[in-house]
């Protein structure tokens, strides 16, 4: 069956694969990115006994995830943070709404956070009433563009300078010249204000650190730095399965984050956060909140084999070196997480029925997992997932019922080889056209006529003399 | 933690944190499958030669040399790349020289700082006006000033980084605020790496932590339109680090 998200996807990778232009000029956005990575895991003492430290270090995390998420929240609680668990996205946004009612709060202003993307929190708040203003520079432009981020990482590779300055100019005037200085420039200056004005700031969590009940955020602009400076109210949004073990184990994933989302070794900010504004301190939040979502999260860690999936520190890197990816592009995934870890949880954050054919969207090249700070196996569970939704397929079980069919009964097979010749001439004039049943397939790629004899008429000749 | 606040929280508290808890137990008690294991079991038998804990993470990261000398130089190399600015000092007095010096340069009117011995042998020297941040500091002022001036709890030679915290260095806005953020440090905070930065954190604040602390490496920065790097995309663009290094002849 196709679903409607199936259909689009199609739809969607059709027009994206043929934009040729489009598809060059992500290339060249990545270009730069492997260069860099390149040389700054060359830099490391030793890359691959850091990438397996840091692989055990998220296993250890998930082993023992309950004890972890205990002491966590036990640490944030006995510095006066308030912590909500949301089994779900409507939840989450329920709570951070209640938030905003009572703070009366009129402006909030967010850094990046996918955790929101996921429970479609903008939507929720600009519908009850909010102003709502994204503070990193790509999530910025696409909202202005009314769009979701391209890729969870740099949410606005796909557009280009000329594209974003007319965003720009929409949004706030002439803007001037469309080189990036002068862009990124204009929106500091837009955004300078939104800091000191909003109400509520609102952030992600790169990592939860359970010995110590510590959000680490990890960014380059500052922007995050100032969302969670200025405002009154601090909400932090965090999948359970971002805990850490130990304050010590930031000090390999922070570079190994840096150094697989971006090629740096460390981004320029690093921050860690462990409460609201402290007796004796000048400034920060009077209150800090901690959203600790499951939404889905707690099936993937049921299955005995996806739970790896879970280790995922979101750095980006299997989608910079998909050939998927930089051929249908982020948007067509349709989903909040795109690539090859979006292909192998979105269909179980969501459901297989609906979003299965991603674990379709992938050559199982590998690169991906080669590429995994963390060495989850991608290209695995992708193949598991694939294995999972053939089982339910109408057509491919049908096809493969015909085919032991036919394998059982030789008299039939020998029957059916030798029409097979006659079948292909026939239907030869039909390829590729409406009525040909694997249409899809065949429009670009032509099968091979059938031998003129089968083998077993070879062998027996074969045999005579 | 005294029994009323433990009231007052929610510990133990909702639906939802049990029913989570609860999903996490039961998902836990199947054991994770053969294949992934299997693969765990390598990754901790590759890093397995690095007996030492906290050592295994050192001896992963960049190295770096054990002299003063060679952790300035790395440091240094570091700054390069990342185009912040770094220059050394042999005492308070050049240190205040030198930043003088910058401020003259680039037409500084007026910088913000906050309470620290340190500080107070150098800021008084500069020939430009100064907001000192304190509780209740007027917030749009601070966001007028051409720089602000901090202290810090370390310098990471490994990274070319800066380690403060918000109780060590005037809060969380004055070093991400102004347009240039400018670190006074001295040599014996300058540290080799990562682990031992973490190491610090916790020795120093473990029983009593401030809300806010963070490693500062290099100017604000973005690619995000065309990956073109673009410095000063809502912190400070220039990032200055004067290391007062008193024993330079040594
Ligand atoms: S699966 Fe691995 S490579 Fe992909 S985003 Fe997650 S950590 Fe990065």
């Amino acid at each position: 069956m196709k679903t409607i998200a199936l259909q689009q996807f199609r739809h969607d990778a059709d027009i994206a694969a043929a934009d040729g232009d489009r598809r060059a000029f992500i290339r060249t956005a990545l270009g730069g990115y492997y260069g860099v990575r390149g040389a700054t895991m060359a830099s490391y003492a030793n890359y691959p006994a850091a990438r397996a430290k840091a692989a055990a270090i998220k296993w250890d995390a998930l082993e023992n995830l309950g004890e972890h998420l205990e002491a966590f929240e036990s640490k944030l609680l006995d510095r006066g943070v308030k912590v909500h668990w949301a089994t779900d996205a409507a939840s989450a946004r329920g709570y951070v709404l209640d938030i905003l009612h009572r703070r009366e709060a009129k402006l909030v202003i967010k850094s990046k956070t996918m955790t929101s993307e996921e429970i479609h929190l903008n939507d929720a708040m600009e519908q009850a009433g909010y102003d709502v203003v994204e503070s990193d520079l790509g999530e910025l432009i696409v909202q202005l563009n009314k769009q979701a981020p391209y890729h969870f990482v740099f949410p606005c590779m796909h557009l280009k300078r000329g594209e974003i300055k007319s965003i720009f100019d929409k949004a706030y005037g002439e803007s001037g010249s469309d080189d990036p200085e002068n862009l990124t420039m204009i929106a500091r200056r837009v955004l300078r204000q939104q800091y000191l004005r909003a109400d509520v700031g609102i952030s992600g969590a790169n990592f939860g650190v359970a010995e110590t009940g510590t959000i680490s955020i990890t960014e380059n602009e500052g922007n995050s730095r100032l969302t969670c400076a200025m405002p009154r109210v601090h909400v932090v949004l965090m999948g359970i399965e971002k805990i850490v073990p130990r304050l010590a184990d930031l000090a390999l994933l922070q570079p190994m984050l840096g150094t697989a989302g971006t090629g740096q070794l460390m981004t320029c900010y690093n921050s860690l956060y462990l409460g609201p504004k402290r007796g004796g301190e000048i400034d920060g939040p009077e209150e800090m909140h901690v959203v600790l979502l499951d939404n889905g999260r707690t099936r993937i860690l049921a299955d005995s084999e996806l739970r790896d999936a879970l280790r995922c520190i979101r750095c980006g890197a299997c989608l910079n070196v998909c050939p998927i990816f930089k051929n249908v592009g982020g948007h067509t995934y349709g989903v909040t997480y795109q690539g090859p870890i979006g292909a192998v949880i979105e269909p179980h954050l969501r459901t297989v029925q609906e979003f299965g054919h991603l674990s379709a969207a992938s050559s199982l090249c590998g690169a991906c997992t080669e590429t995994c700070p963390v060495k989850i196996d991608i290209h695995h569970h992708l193949l598991r997932n694939r294995k999972k939704a053939a089982k339910s397929k109408r057509g491919e079980r049908a096809i493969f019922g015909a085919f032991t069919f036919l394998m059982r009964r030789p008299a039939l097979l020998r029957w059916v080889g030798r029409a097979a010749g006659v079948i292909d001439r026939l239907a030869r004039p039909l390829q590729g056209s409406a009525l040909d049943p694997f249409k899809a397939w065949r429009q670009s790629r032509t099968l091979p006529s059938p031998a003129p004899s089968s083998f077993r008429d070879y062998w027996k000749s074969r045999g005579r003399r | 933690m005294s029994d009323s606040h433990a009231a007052q929280d929610t510990r133990g508290g909702t639906g939802e944190r049990a029913a989570i808890l609860a999903r996490v137990r039961e998902a836990l008690t199947v054991p994770t499958s053969i294949h992934v294991q299997r693969d765990r079991h390598l990754a901790y038998a590759e890093h397995a030669n690095h007996a030492e804990e906290s050592d295994a993470v050192g001896g992963l990261l960049p190295p770096v040399g054990a002299s003063l000398q060679s952790r300035i130089d790395r440091f240094q190399e570091r700054s390069e790349s990342l185009r912040s600015n770094f220059l050394t000092a042999e005492c308070t007095s050049t240190a205040a020289g030198v930043l003088g010096r910058i401020a003259t340069d680039s037409g500084w009117k007026r910088v913000a700082v906050h309470n620290a011995p340190l500080l107070d042998q150098i800021a008084p020297h500069l020939p430009c006006d100064r907001l000192q941040i304190g509780e209740n500091y007027d917030r749009e002022a601070l966001e007028q000033c051409d720089a602000g001036i901090t202290v810090c709890d370390a310098l990471i030679a490994q990274t070319g980084s800066v380690l403060l915290t918000a109780t060590s260095a005037g809060g969380r806005a004055l070093s991400v605020l102004p347009p240039h953020h400018v670190v006074i440090a001295t040599a014996a905070q300058l540290l080799p790496d990562l682990p031992s930065a973490f190491a610090l954190l916790a020795s120093t604040y473990g029983k009593s932590w401030p809300s806010f602390a963070t490693i500062i490496t290099g100017p604000s920065r973005t690619g995000d339109i065309e990956r073109i790097l673009v410095l000063g995309a809502h912190g400070p663009k220039q990032l200055t680090v004067i290391l007062i290094n008193q024993n330079q002849e040594q």
